[in-house]
């Protein structure tokens, strides 16, 4: 495989390219879905070509084709050179990219157990066993699993000398309990919502979840949330758990600080930022105790972030985001780095598959922990809503204004825990809300959480990122407006 | 800024625009697509086989600060078998067609199958079906060439570099051929080709967009949008902040697109079935305005897709709400049999667990026209396009999400001024009970929904809920 890429750089060369690189990916997928006691999905899949970007006439070319023959490749080369020659009518600079050096590695993510070794019937099983505990709770009406796993194996060759083989493997299942009941649907989701809990690892993960030991306690909770009481609305004291605080990080500090975007190149459809470069080591994000990381590096935890060197050959680094509060970094890669003038890339560049070009994506951007125990936490809120589990999320195209609203809630009062509250919502704008926390659980409470749905790019690409955090307080949150009359 | 105005600018002779590139059609062709098809089906000994091939051709050219910065194409041909062994089925899917690769994938399904409990539900496959033709593909649209697509982004660049504005935007080409056939003897054959222009004008303080979507690259005008964005960036600039709550707003076939294409899923029989649509309970009783008819109909001459579905049913038009009243769900064979209904062609390809879905919404619409609606409007706000649109609540159908890109406010029946951008938390059985006026439909393209023919709407008591930065 690793033939074809170098095949593909060589042949860009020659057609006039003053900058190539290749990736061949073989990737392999397994979907199992399970609903109501019987099997929803069963499918595998898998996908292998190659992609091929280059420069030529100072402007960007990408090329990608399953055929990999000789000709095919050499074909697909010659036409991502083409394209970029066809760029070249509406350029207004060439293309310039931070110096990086060229690497000849071989890097390969930890797993124990293989998921496409474990039989499919044993993981069928699993969700069967964890659908029938959540079917025993009456008012359950409809009860849902799942799992997925991902194998990716890819060569990268690039014309400056980088030849890179990566394998990575990753792995993710989660249950849903649904109950309708006279007006009402409500839900609940274990270990998280949108497919539970993904990360770079084997069935190990699967198997550590204990879905079947979850199942009745999610089906209790969605049942009983028809007779909670509703989050009221107004200003209040918000302890957001680790995967909701997971999913807050991702949209309101992960794509702000992407690059690309702050500069200009997704306006039209992913939007911009509202971190402009001149807010760069002066803005106040945050409080003095939030400090955030984009961490590819294994060191971090085996997220959906993690990786040996980015798409653009670029190792894994770890840049800080936000440190005491101030704003620190972005997430670049070789061409943005340039045009901000940093040194070098954050080696952020990731691709979907063989037929999409790497952009920038995040990679592991987590909150750093804090020092409180959670009880402690609990103990010292007089009064305030702890919120769980994700049931929507929007936020504005530069990234200011955001809306949450979560699966399940519970009231705090007198630092004890309450009783339940249904369609918790809160809503806020980023530097206020991030400003406002005052308190951040300790590493026992921390939690590298996956967000395998990111999408970005056009052509649309998904991608997985990884988000730590642990449970985490804020103060003078509006809450409750998702439902405002 | 007349949004109506844009409809009334002749279109260009856009034949004299592109030039036709055969060496840029990539199709694979309907002989090797049936050979593969062919060679699978040989292959496996399972009960009954099924086999979808797919081919792609796709390019797309990104434009950002008047520069193309991303500039990407590609071919892929995907395989996708699925068997029954005794009322077990799956899937396997490669985009590998040497003979050893299509072994393995009809090994790897087989595999799948064997090993599951039997499923009451599944029923023997179909048998050759009867289509109607419909004429998607168009060579102009399938030879465009990447030299062609950068120089209509290179005059909307240089245009916006005249007046001092940044554009943004994509301009895509592509094709898709398939064919499904299955051991029962049903073969289905479609093929498609898809042009598309977005371009977002960027201002200091403000923004414009527009976008179109054709099958046939002549229907798309890129300096035509590119005006109408430009247009709309001027119209807005020194956008003011007012008070969230409750207005009549006017929606943009794009906005209103992105919100009622949310309601797509809950036509489908099954999400009834499993209690998760708004329509649970609520079939066959008033739910929306009187103004409200909504159709599935792949037909209608400014859809697209295929007139089968996952498993080679034919297509059916379906009136889904008749003046405001729920009437029909669509059901994929499966859910039919349970729910004592008939297929109506809209099932996904097994083995899956959401059923169906109507893909190609169609809604009744008026006569009116944008303009019309800001002149009876005393105070409202005029919305060009939403964003990041989310579920608050599945049954009240109550949604979130942003205003973007040319958000007006309306006083004494006039555009007063750009706005800064509302949240929304708005339940649609609402929203569509209080629509005022509807425009002429169009095959409307937006970016949380896949393009459906809806009609602009004018709708009372829209509730924005707080205003951001911009």
């Amino acid at each position: 495989m690793h033939d074809w890429a170098q095949i593909a750089v060589g042949t860009a060369l020659v057609r006039g390219a003053t900058y190539a690189d290749a990736r061949v990916m073989d990737i392999r997928q397994r979907d199992i879905s399970t609903k109501n006691g019987a099997i929803g999905t069963v499918a595998e899949s898998e996908s292998l070509g190659i992609g091929v970007r280059v420069i030529a006439s100072g402007a960007w070319g990408f090329a990608a084709t399953d055929r990999l023959t000789r000709e095919g490749v050499q074909a697909c080369a010659a036409e991502a050179v083409s394209i970029a020659k066809a760029s070249a009518l509406a350029k207004t600079h060439n293309v310039v990219l931070a110096p990086e050096q060229a690497y000849e590695d071989t890097w390969q993510s930890p797993f124990i157990k293989d998921p496409f070794r474990i039989p499919v019937e044993r993981q069928i099983d699993l969700l069967l066993a964890a659908d029938k505990e959540m079917r025993k709770v009456k008012g359950v009406t409809l009860a849902e699993g799942s799992m997925s796993f991902r194998r990716i194996e890819q060569f990268f060759a690039s014309s400056i000398g980088s030849a890179i083989h990566q394998v990575k493997m990753l792995s993710g299942a989660g249950i849903v309990a649904t109950s309708f009941a006279e007006k009402e649907i409500q839900k609940r989701s274990y270990p998280n919502s949108f497919g539970g809990q993904h990360m770079e690892s084997g069935y190990e993960l699967v198997e550590s979840l204990d879905l079947a030991g979850n199942a009745g306690r999610v089906g209790e909770e969605s049942v009983a949330l028809h007779s909670a009481a509703q989050c009221p609305e107004g200003t209040s004291t918000i302890i957001l758990e680790s995967a909701q605080l997971g999913l807050q990080i991702h949209e309101s500090v992960g794509h702000p600080i992407e690059l690309d975007r702050v500069l200009g190149q997704e306006a039209n459809f992913a939007g911009m930022s509202f971190l402009t470069i001149d807010k760069l080591r002066k803005l106040r994000y945050g409080s003095e105790i939030v400090n955030v990381v984009a961490d590819a590096r294994l060191e971090h935890g085996p997220g959906l972030g993690t990786f040996g060197y980015d798409d653009e050959g670029v190792p894994a680094q770890c840049t800080p985001i936000i440190s005491n509060g101030l704003f620190t970094g972005y997430l670049s890669n070789r061409e943005s780095a340039a045009a901000i003038g940093e040194k070098r890339s954050g080696g952020t560049m990731r691709t979907e598959s063989w037929n999409r070009l790497p952009i920038i994506r995040m990679t592991n951007v987590s909150l750093l922990p804090g020092t409180w125990k959670y009880d402690d936490l609990i103990a010292d809120t007089d009064d305030a809503i702890l919120m769980e589990t994700n049931r929507s999320w929007s936020i504005d195209d530069r990234r200011y204004h955001f809306q949450f609203s979560t699966e399940i809630g519970w009231e705090i009062k007198g630092g004890k825990k309450g009783r339940m509250i249904k369609n918790p919502s809160y809503s806020g704008i980023t530097t206020e809300f991030w400003n406002s926390c005052d308190a951040i659980c300790s590493r026992d409470y921390w939690t590298l959480w996956g967000t395998p749905n990111c999408g970005k790019g056009q052509p649309m690409q998904t991608m997985g990122t990884g988000h730590g955090a642990a449970p985490s307080r804020f103060r003078n949150i509006k809450i409750g407006v998702a439902f405002a009359k | 800024m007349s949004p109506a105005r844009k409809s009334k600018k002749p279109r260009r002779a856009a034949k004299s625009v592109y030039h036709s590139h055969a060496s840029e059609d990539f199709r694979v062709g309907l002989p090797d697509l049936r050979e593969i098809a062919a060679r699978v089906l040989k292959l496996s000994d399972a009960d009954e086989t099924e086999v979808d091939v797919g081919a792609v051709s796709d390019a797309l050219t990104r434009f950002a600060n008047n520069t193309i910065h991303q500039h990407v194409a590609e071919q892929n041909l995907a395989l996708s078998v699925r068997v029954v062994f005794d009322g077990r089925t799956a899937r396997a899917s490669t985009n590998k067609t040497d003979e050893e690769s299509l072994r393995r994938v009809v090994n790897a399904a087989s595999s799948l199958a064997r090993v599951q409990q039997k499923n009451p539900d599944l029923l023997p496959m179909p048998k050759q079906q009867k289509y109607q033709k419909v004429r998607r593909f168009y060579p102009i649209t399938a030879a465009a060439s990447a030299a062609d697509r950068a120089r209509a982004v290179a005059r909307v660049c240089a245009t916006a570099e005249k007046t001092k504005q940044t554009a943004a935007g994509i301009f895509t080409t592509g094709l898709t051929e398939s064919i499904l056939a299955n051991s029962r003897g049903l073969f289905a054959h479609y093929e498609q080709t898809r042009a598309e222009f977005s371009i977002t004008i960027l201002e200091k303080d403000s923004s414009g967009w527009a976008k179109s979507n054709s099958p046939n690259l002549v229907e798309i005008d890129p300096e035509a949008l590119a005006e109408s964005a430009s247009e709309k960036a001027v119209a807005s600039r020194a956008p003011r902040e007012i008070e969230p709550g409750h207005y009549t707003v006017i929606l943009e076939p794009p906005a209103v697109l992105d919100l009622v294409g949310f309601l797509f899923y809950d036509f489908a029989g099954t999400a009834v079935l499993d209690q998760r649509s708004l329509f649970t309970g609520r079939m066959g009783k008033k739910l929306f305005g009187e103004n409200i008819s909504i159709w599935d109909d792949v037909y209608h001459p400014l859809q697209l897709g295929a007139p089968y579905d996952g498993e080679g049913i034919a297509r059916e038009k379906v009136q889904l709400v008749d003046r405001g009243v729920p009437r029909n769900l669509v059901y994929a064979r499966a859910t039919a049999k349970k729910m004592k209904a008939r297929p109506t062609g809209h099932g996904f390809s097994l083995p899956n667990e959401y059923g169906e879905a109507p893909m190609n919404l169609v809604f009744a619409g008026g006569k009116a026209t944008v303009d019309e609606m800001v002149l009876s409007t005393e105070r409202g706000v005029l919305v060009t396009r939403l964003w990041y649109i989310r579920e608050v609540d599945p049954y009240q159908k109550i949604l979130t999400g942003m205003t973007r890109d040319g958000t007006f406010l309306i006083e004494k029946g006039r555009i007063a001024g750009g706005i800064r951008n509302f949240r929304f938390n708005q339940s649609m059985i609402k929203m569509l009970s209080n629509v005022e006026m509807l425009g002429v439909p169009v095959r409307a393209a937006g970016e949380e929904s896949f393009e459906m023919v809806v009609p602009a709407m004018k709708v009372r008591d829209f509730h924005f809920s707080e205003v951001t930065k911009f």
